[in-house]
């Protein structure tokens, strides 16, 4: 048997391997289309005290899911996570149809302030976690906390302020990706 | 209703609101093996049907109980989750 020429031999060998090659691919395929690992994206917009609670509760139990989690935080939601202003988060009594005060009253000097503590006191009370625990717990378990690199350099923050493990160099096109890859995208 | 497990480890999550009782639940039940059974007692009440939806959303572990009682006044829920793999 030539090598140089084409034979039915030749031919046979060539089919067999393009057809293993292909059912490889059609089984990677399949491996991936049943693939039940889920993924959440959420992008947070908010810096406010009650605002930074819902991603981080949902990505840390998406996370004891199982679940790939990235959140994404932009303008004032990058405040989550800011090591000192995390800390130091007010929930905005003035425009809080929530409060039980009128806005003439919310709007006073160390309103904020003084709605935050009551908050703060009633979260202890209720055995809920802080904040700064479900920010490490969020790290600790995997989920994927990213500072929009374009609102860090806006706001004039330094890539050192944030928690040490937060993804930085990030931007809108990052976030895209991952919303489109996610079962779960949500806006806060 | 008699028990048919063994209890491996048990979780204290009482006291603590969500997500703490599900995220605790998932780090206590990760280190042991097939076949154990982790015992964790809550006060919170969102942790009947919090235990469920995780136990039923998550590959490797199986919900076998869930029991409602009482200590010293305050209501604490049981939940018996075994791990499969």
């Amino acid at each position: 048997m030539s090598t140089d020429t084409p034979t039915a031999d030749g031919a046979d060998t060539a089919l067999a391997a393009r057809i293993e090659a292909l059912e490889q691919e059609i089984a990677a395929l399949k491996a991936e289309a049943s693939n039940d690992q889920k993924k959440m994206t959420i992008v947070a917009t908010q810096g406010s005290f009650d605002m930074a609670y819902p991603p981080l509760i949902l990505a840390s139990t998406a996370a004891a899911f199982g679940w790939e989690v990235v959140v994404f935080h932009t303008f004032w939601g990058l405040d989550i996570l800011h090591e000192k202003k995390s800390k130091n988060l007010k929930l905005s009594a003035v425009g809080n149809p929530s409060m039980p005060m009128p806005n003439a009253l919310a709007a006073l000097p160390g309103m904020d302030s003084m709605a935050t503590r009551m908050m703060e006191k009633r979260i202890k009370e209720n055995g809920t976690a802080t904040i700064e625990e479900l920010i490490d717990l969020s790290l600790e378990t995997g989920v994927d906390l990213q500072a929009c690199q374009m609102t860090i350099e806006l706001m004039e923050y330094d890539e050192d302020d944030f928690y040490d493990g937060v993804t930085t160099g990030v931007g809108a096109a990052t976030a895209l990706n991952h919303m489109a890859e996610s079962d779960v995208q949500l806006l806060v | 209703m008699s028990v048919e497990y063994e209890i491996s480890e048990t979780l204290d999550v009482k006291g603590l609101s969500c997500p703490m009782p599900i995220v605790k639940t998932k780090q206590a039940i990760d280190p042991l093996s097939a076949g154990d059974v982790l015992e964790v007692i809550s006060t919170d009440s969102g942790s009947m049907s919090d235990i469920r939806g995780w136990a039923d959303g998550t590959g490797g572990v199986e919900l076998l109980d869930q029991k409602e009682g009482e200590d010293g006044g305050d209501a604490v829920f049981k939940h018996y989750v075994k791990k499969t793999e």
